[in-house]
Parts: C-alpha cells; sequence; structure tokens
C-alpha cells in the first residue's frame, strides 16, 4: 500500500516538474521580456544591465532552478498587463470558477441521475427516446452555440436572466460569493446550465448503460424472486450498485469543467479564472498564461492521484485479501 | 407428509413461448406437469436448453419478455398462480415462495451488508419492524448453520466463502416461512464438500419444516442423493417422471436412458465415456492420422526423462503492507509441492477450490513465477530457479485449455484465424494456404466440419466451443496440454464427448495430458495417475486405479465418500 502510495506521488511530482519545464520555456522563449520591460529607446548596455539584473544571463539550468524555487515559495511573478502579483489575481478569481463548477456539477447529477435511471426502466416509453435523442444533441453542440442560444432566448427575447457577469456578490473574507444573493442566484443559471450539458449528458448515459447492467445482475433477480417492492428494488438497490463508476467520472469531470470552463466564462463574461486566461492571452500576459498553465496541470495531476490512490484503497481484491 | 394439505406446487400441461422476431414462436417449454408435496423435493433434470430453468423461472415469477405462458396452469399452495403477472391471491412472491440461485458469488448484492438483504423481505412481507426482523435473521443463519451470526450479519458478501453464501442465501429464502422454494442448480458453483452440507441442509429443511423443494439440476449425482421424485426433461418436453429410484435404476425413455449413461463414473473405469448418438467419426479419424503424421514421431517415448518434472514447487501471494518493510499478507498457495508426468500418460491434480491445482497450471504454463522450487520439462528447468527465458520450442511444447470456453475465444476473431494464430506464429507452415489446410485438418479433427472456420464463436455452443479451444492448443502441436477443469462448464452429455475426445486425441497424438478437475469421477475415467491436494499440499498421488479403490490419507476417502453417486439411491440406503 505504502509503495503504491510512494510510486503515485513520485509519479504526480515527475508530471508537475514537466508541467513547470513547459511554463518556464513559455516565460523565456514566448517573446523577449527585456524587450517587453525596457524603454523603447534604451541603449544596449542598459538591456544588458537589465538582463543582468532579472538573471537572464546566467546558463539555463540555473534560470530553471530559480523559477522552480520561487514557483515553490508561491511566487508566480506580476501579471504585465495589471501590475499585480499573479497569485493574488488567480486567488481572486478563483471562487467565481469553483462556484459555477460546483453548480454545474450539482445539476449535471441531478438531473442526469434520475434521467439515465428513466432511459433504463423504460427504454421503449417515449420519454425514455426524446432524452435520448436530446442527449445526443447536447452531446455534440459546442458549449459557445448552447451559451449564446440560452443568452438569445432567455436573456434578449424573454429578459428574465442576466446575459452576463456573476451580479451581485458577498465578500467572506477573501472568498466571494454568489450564492447569497438574488441576482447573484440568477446569474449561475444560464452559465450553470451551459456548462452543465455536457456532463449531464455523460452522466446520464454512464447511469443508463451501468444500470441496465446490473438490473440483469443475478442479486437483483435474486431481489426480484424475493418479492421485493420494484420501487425498492430500483431505487435502493440497483441504483447504487449503478452510480459506482459514476463518482469516479464525476471525480475526473470536475477537473475538466474547471480547465475547460474558459469557453463558458468568455462567453458570458464570467469573472472567473478561463476569462482572465484569455484576457492574458490577448494582452501576451505571460506570467498568467504560465501561472494558469501550472495550476491547471496541478489541479489534474491532484485529481487523478487522489483517485488512483482511492482505486487501491477501493480495489475488492486488495480489501478481500486483508479480510 | 400430510396427505390432507394441497400441494406445494401443481403444474399442468404448461406451455412456455417466445415469439422469435422473425414472427414465429420458439416454445421454450410444452406441456409440463408435476406435483411436489410438501417436504418433498422434486428434481427437475435436463441438459441447457432441456427447458427447466425456464419451469424454473415461471414459479418464481422471473420468465423474461418477450416469454409467456401460453397454455396450462400453476397452482402454488393449492392457490392459482397467474404466471404473466407473477400474481396470485393468496400468494406473495418472496413469502410463499422461496428462491434459491445457482452461483452464491452472484446472487447477493456486493454493497449491502448480509442483514440487510436478509431481512429486507421480511420487513415488507411479515411487516416486521427492524429489531424483530433481525432476531429472526439471527435465528435463520443459525439454522442454516452459519457460525458465529452475531458477526455474519455485519459482513458483506466478499467476506463470506462461497457455500457461507449459498447459506445466506437459503436463509433468505426461508425467511418469510415459504411453502415452495426453487432451487435452480444451488450446489453447481460449490465444492464437494460444501455441496454435501448444503445438499442436506435442503433436505433437512423439507424434512422438518414441511417446504416442497423443486430442485432444477444438471447433476444426477445430486438427484440420487436428495430427490424424492424426478422429471427428466429433453427439447422442452418432460421425458420421464417417476420416483428417483425407478427413474435412475430403470429408466424407460431412449433418452433417460442415454442421460444416465453419461453420467462419469467414480466406481469404475471405462474404455470410453457412452455418449448420445453418432460422434462422427471416420473424417476425424483421418484427420487424427494426418496430424500425427505432420507432428512427427514423439521422439520422447523412448526416453526414461519425464516430460515434466515439478520439484519442491512453492507459490506465495503476497500483498505489500502500509509501511516500507513490512510484507504485509503472504498466502502460501502452492507448499513444497513434487510430482512428474511421464511421456504420454494422463496426470490428474484434483482437490476443492483453493487447494493451488489451478496455481500450479499457471506456473506450468509460465503465467505465474514460482517462490522457490523449479519446473523442468525434459530435464530443462522452465520456472523457477535456474530457468531460462522461454524462447519457441519450450513455449510451443507446453499449451492450454481453459475452463471456460466462452471467454478464451475471441469473439471479435473468426475461428480461421483463431487456430492459424498459433501456426503462424510458431512458423509451422511455410505458406499461408499451408496453415489453411493445417486449420481444416484441427477443426475436423476435433469432430466439427471444416466450414467452422469462416464463422465466428459466438456461432457455436459451449461444447463445440471446447473442442475448437482444444483445437488451437493442438495447432501449436504441443507436446504437454494443461487441462484446466476443461469440462466443468458443460453438460453431462457434452462432457462425456469432450472427454472422448481428449482420449483419442491423446491415443491418436501420444500427447501428455495435465488434467486438473474437481471432479473426482472425470479424474477417475480420464487418469493415469492422480495427486490429490489439500490448502496448498500434495497429500497423496498413485495410479488412479489404486487411489480410487483403497485411498491412503483420510482426505482423499473423505473426498471419495462426498461426491453424490448413482450408487447412492435415497431411500435405498437402508436396503443396501
Amino acid at each position: 500500500m505504502f509503495k503504491v502510495l510512494l510510486s503515485r506521488l513520485g509519479q504526480a511530482a515527475l508530471v508537475m516538474l514537466v508541467v513547470s519545464a513547459v511554463s518556464f520555456v513559455m516565460f523565456r522563449y514566448v517573446g523577449d521580456p527585456v524587450a517587453t520591460m525596457s524603454r523603447e529607446n534604451a541603449s544596449v548596455e542598459e538591456k544588458a544591465e537589465l538582463r543582468r539584473s532579472l538573471g537572464l544571463d546566467q546558463p539555463l539550468v540555473v534560470q530553471y532552478g530559480r523559477f522552480l524555487t520561487r514557483t515553490l515559495s508561491g511566487d508566480l511573478g506580476i501579471s504585465y498587463r495589471n501590475q499585480r502579483p499573479v497569485t493574488e489575481l488567480i486567488a481572486e478569481r478563483l471562487p467565481a470558477t469553483l462556484e459555477l463548477v460546483i453548480v454545474a456539477t450539482i445539476l449535471s447529477l441531478a438531473l442526469g441521475i434520475p434521467l439515465g435511471v428513466l432511459c433504463a426502466l423504460k427504454p421503449d416509453g417515449v420519454a425514455a427516446r426524446l432524452v435520448q435523442a436530446l442527449s445526443l444533441v447536447g452531446i455534440s453542440t459546442p458549449t459557445f452555440v448552447t451559451g449564446i442560444v440560452l443568452i438569445l432566448v432567455f436573456a434578449v427575447s424573454l429578459g428574465w436572466l442576466p446575459s452576463f457577469g456573476r451580479g451581485q456578490v458577498v465578500d467572506l473574507g477573501w472568498w466571494s460569493t454568489g450564492f447569497l444573493t438574488i441576482s447573484g442566484l440568477k446569474s449561475f443559471i444560464l452559465p450553470g446550465i451551459t456548462l452543465a450539458l455536457y456532463q449531464l449528458t455523460l452522466i446520464m448515459r454512464l447511469v443508463r448503460a451501468e444500470m441496465i447492467d446490473v438490473l440483469s445482475s443475478d442479486y437483483i433477480r435474486f431481489a426480484k424472486a424475493r418479492g421485493l417492492p420494484t420501487r425498492y428494488i430500483h431505487f435502493r438497490l440497483a441504483l447504487r450498485n449503478a452510480l459506482m463508476p459514476v463518482i469516479t467520472v464525476t471525480g475526473l469531470q470536475i477537473g475538466s469543467l474547471i480547465a475547460f470552463a474558459i469557453v463558458t466564462e468568455t462567453v458570458f463574461q464570467w469573472p472567473g479564472m478561463g476569462l482572465l486566461f484569455i484576457q492574458a492571452v490577448s494582452f501576451v500576459d505571460i506570467p498568467v498564461m504560465a501561472a494558469y498553465l501550472l495550476f491547471v496541470g496541478l489541479l489534474f495531476v491532484l485529481i487523478n492521484t487522489v483517485v488512483d490512490i482511492l482505486y487501491a484503497v477501493v480495489d475488492p481484491r486488495l480489501r478481500a485479501r486483508s479480510a | 407428509m400430510n396427505a390432507q394439505s394441497a400441494p406445494a406446487l401443481a403444474i399442468d400441461g404448461l406451455r412456455v413461448e417466445y415469439p422469435l422476431a422473425n414472427g414465429s414462436v420458439f416454445t421454450a417449454v410444452e406441456n409440463a406437469s408435476l406435483v411436489i408435496q410438501p417436504g418433498e423435493i422434486h428434481a427437475l433434470v435436463g441438459e441447457s436448453g432441456a427447458g427447466k430453468t425456464t419451469i424454473g423461472n415461471t414459479v418464481m415469477g422471473l420468465l423474461e419478455k418477450p416469454g409467456r405462458v401460453a397454455a396450462g396452469s400453476i397452482h402454488i399452495d393449492g392457490k392459482k398462480f397467474d404466471a404473466v403477472k407473477g400474481s396470485a391471491t393468496g400468494i406473495v412472491l418472496g413469502r410463499d415462495v422461496g428462491a434459491i440461485f445457482q452461483d452464491p458469488m452472484t446472487s447477493l448484492n456486493p454493497l449491502f451488508a448480509v442483514e440487510s438483504q436478509l431481512t429486507e423481505a421480511m420487513r415488507f412481507h411479515l411487516k416486521l419492524d427492524k429489531g424483530d426482523a433481525r432476531s429472526r435473521a439471527l435465528e435463520l443463519l443459525e439454522s442454516v448453520g452459519i457460525p458465529e451470526p452475531k458477526r455474519r450479519l455485519k459482513a458483506y458478501p466478499h467476506q463470506l466463502s462461497g457455500g457461507q453464501r449459498q447459506r445466506v442465501v437459503i436463509a433468505a429464502a426461508l425467511s418469510c416461512n415459504p411453502k415452495l422454494v426453487v432451487a435452480d442448480e444451488p450446489t453447481t458453483a460449490l465444492d464437494v464438500s460444501v455441496q454435501a452440507q448444503i445438499l442436506k441442509l435442503l433436505r433437512d429443511l423439507a424434512d422438518s419444516r414441511g417446504i416442497g423443494i423443486l430442485l432444477v439440476t444438471h447433476n444426477m449425482g445430486v438427484v440420487a442423493q436428495i430427490a424424492d421424485h424426478v422429471t427428466i426433461m429433453h427439447r422442452g418436453k418432460v421425458v420421464e417422471t417417476g420416483s428417483t429410484q425407478e427413474v435412475l435404476r430403470h429408466p424407460k425413455a431412449a433418452y433417460a436412458r442415454a442421460l444416465i449413461g453419461a453420467v462419469p463414473r467414480i466406481d469404475q473405469r471405462l474404455d470410453r465415456f457412452p455418449v448420445l448418438g453418432d460422434e462422427g467419426k471416420g473424417r476425424a479419424e483421418s484427420a487424427r492420422a494426418e496430424l500425427r503424421a505432420k507432428a512427427g514421431r514423439s521422439e520422447a517415448n523412448a526416453d526414461e526423462t519425464p516430460i515434466l518434472s515439478i520439484e519442491n514447487l512453492c507459490v506465495d501471494y503476497t500483498t505489500s503492507g502500509w509501511l516500507p518493510g513490512s510484507t504485509g499478507h503472504r498466502f502460501r498457495a502452492v507448499d513444497d509441492v513434487s510430482f512428474s508426468l511421464r511421456s504420454g500418460e494422463v496426470f490428474g491434480l484434483v482437490g476443492e477450490s483453493g487447494c493451488g491445482k489451478t496455481t500450479i497450471a499457471n506456473v506450468v504454463s509460465g503465467l505465474v513465477r514460482p517462490s522457490a522450487g523449479r519446473v523442468l520439462y525434459r530435464g530443462q528447468s522452465i520456472a523457477g530457479e535456474g530457468a531460462t527465458r522461454r524462447v519457441g520450442p519450450l513455449r510451443q511444447a507446453i499449451q492450454m485449455i481453459f475452463q471456460d470456453p466462452y471467454s478464451s475465444l475471441n469473439s471479435r476473431m473468426r475461428i480461421g484465424s483463431i487456430l492459424s494464430e498459433p501456426i503462424l506464429f510458431y512458423r509451422l507452415a511455410t505458406s499461408r494456404a499451408e496453415a489453411e489446410t493445417d486449420v481444416t485438418r484441427l477443426i475436423e479433427a476435433v469432430g466439427l466440419d471444416a466450414d467452422a472456420s469462416q464463422r465466428f464463436p459466438h456461432a457455436f455452443s459451449g461444447g463445440q466451443r471446447q473442442r475448437l479451444s482444444i483445437a488451437r492448443a493442438l495447432g501449436a502441436r504441443p507436446k504437454l496440454i494443461v487441462c484446466d477443469e476443461p469440462t466443468s462448464s458443460l453438460d453431462v452429455s457434452v462432457q462425456a464427448q469432450i472427454l472422448n475426445l481428449l482420449k483419442d486425441l491423446r491415443d491418436a497424438t501420444g500427447l501428455t495430458l495435465l488434467l486438473i478437475s474437481h471432479d473426482l469421477a472425470v479424474v477417475r475415467q480420464m487418469c493415469d495417475r492422480v495427486a490429490v491436494m489439500r490448502q496448498g499440499q500434495l497429500l497423496e498421488q498413485a495410479d488412479s486405479e489404486t487411489l480410487f479403490d483403497k485411498p491412503q490419507h483420510p482426505y482423499t476417502q473423505e473426498l471419495l465418500s462426498l461426491v453424490p453417486t448413482l450408487d447412492r439411491i435415497r431411500g435405498e440406503t437402508q436396503a443396501a
């Protein structure tokens, strides 16, 4: 067990090292920082001086080492555009993205599981067929199209919901939340649905497939033979078995939701990390881009490591041997 | 028995049909009738597809759509049972009809504790509250003979052994005092000694509680041991019915005679298994002769070195601990086992599940590494100490046949490709055309038609697939074939054919077979020498005649006494 843990952590560290190297290379080679930072008519000596003071005359390895040390101590540099520490910027934008992702995840689970069960129990019913057909649309429509259509219908034509931003937010310490005001809650609806749509169809299809599988298993037949009520068999017994893989997939999907919230945040001008990144790209704000890259890399590595370790813990064969 | 009370189950003229996609109708059961009195065990016997499970499912209300009851009636405890709706006035499934399924590994839900699975039926049907249901569950566990019932209530299915799980399933079936229990192959997935215990338990339940039991099985030995009455089915029709003694001793119908004859005998060795129908010999024999000619003379026959010897073999399975350096759990699957195979013999390895016999097969075929000891092939170490990497000829010489013919053939490959794979891999043919003729020869040698090569595995029945697995193993022109339970997932009559085939091939090509089985009767019929294993240790090895006639080790004696056979028919024991 300890070996598994150790090797997983080792792998995680290795991946992060590679990600940080990519992010460092971006710093160093996407445009010349000296050219960006110095005055337009600076002399060659002035530039060389700046280069020396920034440590850019040192060998590459030394520079990478310094970059690593700084990154580990939490210093990700200063945004060219905002002239503020990148860590500060990210901390400021993080709550918006996380709250949006939470809403999207809850939405996709709350709708995806019942719809999946419905499709599994009545595969030939009208409702199940409709849901199946719609899920194809959901899975194949690009996020920005869904977002724009939703804005067009509910914000522009009907005027029911705001088309952009987080609405009013309340600050709780460093965390700003949109959950506590009406306009904040209203603002969640459209971007939440947009972001949830893909995951919702995924979960629905997964639940449907698992449920169909479980329903034909021996232990469900045995439960039927014991004359237990159908509702109890479906929702208490079978559903629990069907949800096992859903837990794994949802965990992994949260990571990609955070990373791929970029499109949704752009469409809805949601002041989260995705928007921060898009703005950084258009202004060649390299420290922000590099930090975003590092952050998303870290997020994926963390989630995957936790899932891997959980697998090792939950693996029934390991359980059986220690029993 | 109580003559006044209504029969536990009365089926009259039952017909079950499955409408097919092309508009025609497949009749799974036709005009079946049987009566089970309270306290009586009625066995329903037949091969797969005979319709016996369909009857069981109909009675349990589990008939799958689009199957339907087309004619006939079912009465449970004297009340008419509507099999279409799965209901009857006064009859509740689960309360009045209990069910026991074949595989205790899969009939309990892995995510729920034993307590929850035992008590739910009582809470719904008898309206017991949690506490009452719990104390009744404790009583039930005790009555089915589970030790420490208090602790077991909190256990999850994976923490129990197969036998214990089947006891839990039986306890669940009994939980609401049913009039009738339908047991569908209740011991097929269990070891002989556990099977004996479960059968005794069922018999006791029928005797002491007056429950009628419908026992669906294909095992004639089981029938002989506990059933009062037996009904033999073939292709959906009842072929013969009567008291167990009468039917097994003096079967009237030709099919019943053949079916009973196909059961491997443990008391004496026969030359061949009696089989149902024609074995289609002519073409197969000439194909085998050609195979033999191609394989060349078996060069080692004169040689005295054993073809395979296993010396002080140990295999440990370990799980690593939480801390570095700690070894975690260590489990010794094979403990200091030595034996050797002479060229051309059939060597049997018997024992109950978990005794290490399959681990040995895996070591021989190179799937598991030994922890100590070694395996020699013709004097050359192939596993363990001094083993060289297994290359071409060594790998080719040892082939395997696996237990489950459904999962051991790749379902996405045509039979032709499956069989030509080993031939091309070991470069046994100079051209593709030659490989194809070889494949045809192999298919004919195992008694199938040459056009099989164009089809996919799903087009074949279990027995045919096992024939193809054998053909695949033969394709590599091996000297030794390791057969791991080659017939345990097959019907008796099919088993007889496959075993005959293995015998014929052994005679024709001079193969050596390592046969691993838990079925002692099969081992007796097939093997020249036999070794008995328990808990990783080799207890006894001898010529099979000696071992079966005069077993030395008490464990062997016990195993032999537990095998249900046709010689010990219920009701005759006192007379004999």
